[in-house]
């Protein structure tokens, strides 16, 4: 929807994915809603809801090199777990968000959802106006112009959480919970069979290009099947001219066309018993992508493509 | 068709029942209430639905039911496997907006599940936002449905209440 010049500040949008906390990184209230309140959204253009307390995340600290926003957040989510955003929102702020790219902040914002958070925010700047400009420059000129006004005050908060990332290594959620994280060092050396790179949480230009970055002349473990799927055809299509796709291809990857696929246990990736997987979707449910004795890591793309090179999981710094 | 009174035996569960495990993605195609009542929580509790054909049964959760996914199928695998209602800690909060849009009770209490057993039998009165308990019989007062949402459980779901009334309206309907 960003791509197609659909979502601007301050709208209040709703889809039928839960995942829809994403376009908060655009100062969207966005949620997620079931099939049935989409149609009553179509119907009449109302939707009822209860109004949520606002929690704060302050995320503090230089990021370190080889450090991605998926390492951030599950560590995040470690620590409060899945269900202290349940019925509120979430606004994250913080030196560390504002120096992470769009493509990154949307990779906080689409986890929140793990936290059970109903939307979450981020205050939109000249990197949100900046992509606006090209995919809705209609929208942009009216947002140049208006002033911004910081309207919440520090005691509307229900809640303010204060983090610092100058220390964080690459971080793994273990089986089968996402808030079961190691920080990497203690989860090296795990075999996998299958290593995803894809989806609404990792697999945007960023992520592939991290992954083009690692696997760049190498080839991916012989027993280990890397899956691209790139989060919507634009990026798949810029990914091809960028030349990471052939990258990936020259090591082995598998490519297949944007979609959710395995990431739920639908297709192009399903899990059989006893095999393990290393990727960065947001969900690692006891049966999600497929046999219920398969084990499902989650980790930034980084550690994904480190994995996929050495066939176990592995620290990316030493390959960047 | 609405109970404001229902009753039912407790079928108790633990923590963080996600979505998946309530319905699993590889069922999503399916429309038949019949079969997808059939794979309900089948991931987690084998022939589920078979465990509650006989007798009325309320699910008693404890924090995050229902965390996880948007999916409908959820709430309605439960409700068409005959649940009569779901009494947890906490609900991931999709699942708790598309258990009452499509009218399957859902309530709130803390340590609900530390005061009943499995079999237990309970009552629910939606409207007074009562829970009876027995053996001692005593009551428990939970949080209990704004107007508008009781609406629209009392119409069967957010579709019947639309379809009654053409919009959303509220109070003391």
């Amino acid at each position: 929807m960003p791509e197609e010049g659909l979502v601007w500040p301050g709208m209040l949008l709703v889809a039928t994915d839960s995942h829809t906390t994403t376009h908060g990184a655009f100062g969207v209230f966005s949620t997620g809603i079931g099939a049935t309140d989409m149609a009553a959204v179509l119907l009449t253009g109302e939707i009822w809801f209860r109004v949520p307390e606002i929690i704060k995340i302050n995320i503090r600290g230089k990021i370190g090199k080889g450090i991605m926003a998926k390492d951030i957040i599950l560590y995040i989510i470690s620590q409060l777990g899945t269900d202290v955003a349940l019925y509120k929102a979430i606004e994250f702020d913080g030196e560390a968000v504002k120096e992470l790219s769009l493509d990154e902040r949307l990779v906080l914002c689409n986890m929140s959802v793990e936290m059970g958070a109903k939307a979450t925010y981020i205050r939109p700047d000249e990197k949100v106006m900046e992509y606006i400009s090209h995919t809705n420059p209609k929208k942009y000129k009216k947002f140049k112009s208006v002033k911004r006004i910081n309207n919440i005050n520090s005691d509307e908060y229900e809640f303010v959480y204060d983090f610092d990332i100058s220390e964080l290594e690459p971080q793994v959620a273990l089986p089968h919970r996402v808030d079961k994280v190691v920080s990497v060092s203690q989860a090296v050396g795990k075999p996998i069979h299958q290593a995803l790179i894809g989806t609404c949480t990792g697999g945007r230009i960023d992520d592939i290009k991290i992954a083009a970055q690692i696997l760049n002349g190498k080839r991916v473990y012989p027993s280990v099947r890397l899956l691209i799927i790139p989060a919507s055809h634009k990026i798949l299509q810029k990914c091809i001219e960028l030349g990471y796709m052939q990258t990936l291809l020259d090591a082995g990857a598998t490519l297949a066309t944007p979609s959710c696929g395995p990431c739920l246990g639908a297709h192009e990736g399903v899990l059989s018993g006893g095999e393990a997987c290393i990727s960065t979707p947001s969900r690692n449910f006891h049966g999600r992508m497929g046999s219920a004795e398969a084990k499902i890591f989650l980790s930034s793309p980084a550690t994904v493509s480190a994995s996929a090179l050495k066939g176990v999981i592995t620290d990316p710094r030493e390959y960047l | 068709m609405f109970e404001s009174i229902i009753k039912g035996k407790v079928f108790k569960v633990g923590d963080d029942i996600d979505t998946g495990q309530i319905y699993p993605g590889r069922y999503l195609y399916l429309t038949s209430p019949e079969e997808i009542a059939s794979h309900a929580m089948e991931n987690i509790i084998p022939d589920f639905s078979k465990k509650i054909e006989e007798e009325d049964w309320i699910i008693v959760g404890r924090k995050n039911f229902g965390c996880g996914s948007s999916r409908e199928h959820a709430p309605r695998a439960i409700l068409c496997a005959g649940i009569k209602a779901i009494v947890a800690e906490s609900f991931g909060r999709i699942f708790y907006r598309n258990a009452i849009n499509i009218g399957l009770p859902v309530l709130k209490y803390p340590d609900i599940i530390k005061k009943v057993h499995q079999g237990d039998l309970i009552k629910i009165n939606l409207q007074d936002g009562l829970i009876t308990l027995y053996n001692p019989e005593r009551k428990i007062s939970i949080e209990k449905y704004p107007p508008q949402l009781l609406s629209i459980l009392k119409s069967g779901g957010l579709i019947s209440y639309l379809k009654k009334f053409g919009e959303y309206c509220h109070l003391n309907k």
